[in-house]
């Protein structure tokens, strides 16, 4: 059986999940819509979930050759499964709390959020 | 150029160009409908490393419950117009800025860094089907199972508390 990464290399994936982070960390800093602020931070989650799998691929041929009863390679797509648990919590919480927060101030820019102060 | 270098290529470049356009849309809705392009990309990178179970989570997941929750809401809000106030120049430079100086940091460490393996072994053992997965998560990760179980449903009723409408008691 072939490897997949063998043929593509696991820098490709590093770096697609690199630009992916940071694209990510673009989108929070330049957009003030609340929406697609989440929409960015779902990005950045969703590039660390690539990563995982792609390095879960990598090293589980190494260790099953020293240890066959491992699940050093399993371990990795667990993590990404609950990843994306705390990301579907997070954005009912979040998505609620913006809802709340358009009821008060009729708007879902994050400028607003100032007035959280008072 | 083999098949599969081909493939990722591809799929490379629709999640980042649709990703990009999901920060650069000044309609919400379109962003939301390129969020969802970018991540069936993303499940299809998850195919091409045979994890099908991941994939398949991930499209029903992501595509199907987070996304649909984003529609609701701005279609809830009516948020689908473009009159969205720029951030000033100063904070709008300075995002630039960073995010170039992000993306080149962190790949020339990663240029720079030494290879770990040459080869990548494959001993054509099956490690991400459901099979093998069920059997690790419901054995060795049986209490973050249930603690997951736990933060879904307080994460229900948050939302439940959250989003309902406040009685008026002036």
């Amino acid at each position: 059986m072939n490897n997949v990464l063998n043929q593509i290399g696991i820098e490709n994936y590093i770096f697609l999940a690199v630009i992916l982070f940071s694209i990510g960390v673009f989108g929070v800093l330049y957009r003030r819509n609340a929406i697609i602020v989440f929409m960015s931070i779902e990005i950045m989650l969703n590039a660390v979930n690539l990563l995982l799998v792609a390095f879960s691929k990598m090293y589980n041929g190494a260790t099953f050759a020293n240890a066959p009863t491992s699940t050093i390679g399993i371990d990795a797509q667990i993590f990404v499964f609950f990843i994306m648990v705390v990301a579907a919590a997070e954005v009912s919480v979040g998505l609620a709390i913006i809802v709340m927060m358009y009821r008060n101030t009729h708007s879902v820019d994050i400028n607003f959020l100032n007035r959280l102060k008072n | 150029m083999t098949p599969f270098l081909i493939i990722f290529c591809v799929l490379a470049a629709i999640t980042l160009s649709t990703a990009f356009l999901t920060v650069f849309s000044r309609n919400p809705i379109h962003s939301a409908i390129y969020l969802v392009i970018c991540f069936f990309s993303i499940a299809g990178h998850y195919l091409l490393l045979n994890s099908q179970f991941l994939a398949v989570v991930h499209i029903i997941v992501y595509s199907g419950a987070i996304m649909i929750l984003f529609l609701f809401t701005i279609m809830l809000m009516n948020l689908n117009k473009e009159n969205e106030v720029h951030k000033p120049r100063v904070t709008r430079l300075a995002a630039v800025i960073l995010f170039c100086s992000t993306c080149l940091i962190l790949i020339a460490i990663f240029v720079n860094s030494k290879p770990i393996m040459g080869e990548y072994d494959a001993t054509g053992e099956d490690f991400q089907s459901i099979n093998k997965l069920g059997n690790v998560l419901l054995n060795e990760y049986m209490v973050p199972f249930e603690f997951a179980s736990i933060l879904l449903l307080v994460a229900m009723i948050g939302t439940v508390l959250l989003s309902k409408k406040e009685k008026i008691e002036k």
